[in-house]
């Protein structure tokens, strides 16, 4: 009985093959919204999980000014001694690594390369997690002495170097020449789409006389201790830099600590957000798809009434034409689910591709959205049916 | 009337069908009383509007009385439900139509088969028993064909290899050969009262064409919503041989 409805349903599915496919557009095409934006919400969450980890876990990162990156100029830089009284008055610390930064052309035999220098000790290398494939750190003495030697990250030797190994060679920046003594493991790609691996580290005195003619810092690295309470090390820091930077009680910080992991947590909530949002709006065309077989599958039992009339008269009960009709519905909505889904995983991996972010397969989200494209087959597919099984079988084979 | 018949195959009762209510009513039938023994014939004639169509829904159990008994094996059917009718049909009866009402698109064996799926025949048993009801019109090769792909007599045959496919109890044929010419009329008339005559099926046809009753064993004319003549009541009821 069940396989017939469904033999018949499928019959009817390609009889009316144009018509078909136009009913369930609606359904493919809100399928293929509903799992293309989650996968991709969940890819992007995934890829700032995962580049916020490269930065570092339990890391603190302090600037001056109350807004990250450009336009704290008028806020005053940090000294050198700040880092050391953070050092040596706050507990549970792992690292404090002081840098300072700036721009520059970095030139080696005819190639040259715009990118940041940026001068610390080797402390940063801990805090921000960042590991040497090639060569060594920096020594007690080159740091002391700000000697001209540097590490450089991937992107700056694959820019400069091409094939050559980079390790020992002489690279010039600016006025002056510096010798390439390590080479980092690559990071990829930053959560806001920066490359990680396009940097020069330096001794901070270096940088300092060489570049940034200043001996103050414009960024502290902190790493907290796995143990510490980083909200406390945050509001001790704060209370620390407060003093040293002489700010009155009602004033503001002229300083800002961001918490990697407060990043991650505010940029995946809004993802997560977004992919909600978004998720909603295309369940929307979902219900419109829906709506359409419902549509259709009126005209169909008008179009055989005939039918239902000869099913009547040779015995079928009222339930059977039902689940006929329903089963028809099912078998439209279910097909658009299906086809849905495979447009949506190929959508997927060449949009995540595109924006850079994982393609994470989720069978979960896939059989929601086929179960719930299966689902509105049911609605909407009843009432039609209904219809069709309350027809009386003498004015139904009477029908024209 | 039913001496030599104590127990009908089918019996209505007084029967009368009203359709509307207050002064647009139309009464189709007004007190009908008809018994058909197993193994008759019997043709149901009359002019159009006499009510003759509408005592056939009601032998048909596709229709109810307005009042009166219609007794199908001593069962009151104007006392079951709507699936327990669709029921009775499935079971006992087989429908023939003027207008064939095959499936379209659908071929002649598996229109054949459509009743027997209600009954939940397995596949193999189905095909067996479509192809047998085939043959016994004739249409054996001609199984694949679509109604579009056969002629008016064909398609007549197909409907009453559908209708006799289940064995049933009570054959209902509803003017069968209205939409067909003289010859290809003869035929199926030949068929049905072939099928009447050896398989001892008990057909009920409804007919305006005198030339087609005459293959009936027993003839019924309705007027005005009465029983006008019942051969029955003259001659008693007619057995197959």
């Amino acid at each position: 009985m069940l396989r017939n409805a469904l033999l018949v349903a499928l019959r009817e599915v390609r009889r009316n093959l144009l018509r078909s496919f136009l009913t369930i557009l609606g359904i493919v095409i809100g399928v293929w919204a509903v799992i293309t934006m989650v996968t991709l919400g969940r890819g992007a969450t995934r890829a700032v999980s995962a580049q916020i980890a490269t930065l570092g876990s339990n890391l603190l990162l302090m600037r001056p000014g109350q807004r990250f990156g450009p336009g704290s100029a008028n806020a005053p830089n940090f000294k050198l001694a700040d880092a050391a009284a953070i050092r040596d008055q706050i507990g549970g610390l792992s690292a404090v690594a002081p840098a300072a930064n700036r721009v520059v052309t970095a030139v080696y035999a005819a190639r040259n390369w715009s990118t940041v220098v940026t001068g610390t000790s080797n402390a940063y290398f801990d805090a921000t997690g960042w590991n040497l494939v090639r060569g060594r750190r920096f020594a007690e003495g080159e740091l002391r002495a700000g000697k001209a030697v540097c590490i450089i990250g991937e992107t700056v030797r694959s820019k400069l170097f091409g094939s050559e190994s980079p390790v020992g060679s002489r690279i010039r920046l600016k006025q002056f020449s510096c010798t390439v003594i390590g080479l980092l493991r690559a990071k990829g790609q930053g959560a806001m789409g920066m490359d990680q691996d396009d940097v020069v580290v330096m001794p901070l005195r270096a940088v300092q006389r060489r570049l940034t003619g200043s001996v103050d810092v414009n960024t502290l690295f902190v790493s907290v201790g796995a143990r510490a309470d980083i909200d406390r090390v945050k509001q001790q820091i704060a209370a620390l830099m407060r003093t040293r930077r002489h700010i009155a009680d009602k004033e503001e910080d002229d300083f800002r600590i961001l918490d990697t992991r407060q990043i991650a947590e505010t940029m995946t909530s809004t993802i997560r957000i977004m992919t909600l949002l978004l998720g909603a709006v295309a369940a929307v065309s979902l219900l419109v798809g829906g709506i359409g077989i419902m549509n259709i599958m009126l005209v169909s039992v008008t179009e055989r009434t005939r039918e239902i009339g000869i099913r009547l008269a040779v015995g079928a009960l009222g339930r059977e034409v039902l689940l006929q009709f329903v089963i028809e519905a099912v078998v439209l909505s279910a097909l658009g689910g299906a086809i849905g889904i495979v447009l949506a995983t190929l959508g997927s991996i060449a949009l995540a591709s595109a924006m850079h972010v994982p393609y994470v397969f989720d069978a979960r989200i896939c059989a929601l959205a086929f179960f719930f494209a299966a689902g509105i087959g049911v609605i909407f597919g009843y009432f039609p049916a209904r219809r069709a099984a309350r027809l009386d079988p003498i004015e139904a084979l009477r029908h024209e | 009337m039913s001496s030599d018949a104590p127990q009908p195959l089918v019996a209505l009762r007084g029967v009368t069908k009203t359709y509307g209510e207050g002064a647009s009513a139309l009464s189709a039938l007004r007190g009908i009383d008809l018994d058909i023994a197993p193994g008759e014939f019997v043709a149901i004639m009359g002019p159009s509007g006499s009510g003759k169509s509408t005592a056939m829904n009601i032998l048909g159990c596709l229709d109810t009385p307005t009042s009166g008994e219609h007794l199908f094996q001593g069962v009151h059917v104007e006392r079951l439900s709507r699936t327990q009718r669709a029921l009775l049909r499935r079971h006992y009866l087989g429908f023939v139509f003027q207008g064939y009402n095959l499936l379209a698109r659908t071929s002649a064996l598996e229109n054949v088969e459509l009743p027997l799926i209600y009954r939940r025949w397995p596949r193999t048993r189905r095909r067996a028993a479509a192809l047998e009801a085939l043959a016994a019109v004739g249409l054996v090769d001609w199984r694949a064909h679509r109604p579009s792909e056969l002629s008016g007599g064909q398609q007549q045959r197909v409907a009453i290899a559908r209708a006799i496919v289940t064995d049933p109890e009570l054959l209902l044929a509803d003017e069968p050969t209205g939409n067909l010419d003289s010859q290809r009329s003869h035929e199926i008339m030949a068929l049905l009262a072939g099928l009447n005559r050896e398989r001892g099926v008990t057909l009920v046809m409804v007919t305006h064409e005198a030339e087609m009753a005459r293959y009936a064993s027993r003839s019924v004319r309705f007027r005005d919503g009465l029983v006008e003549h019942d051969d029955a009541a003259s001659h008693g009821g007619e057995q197959a041989a």
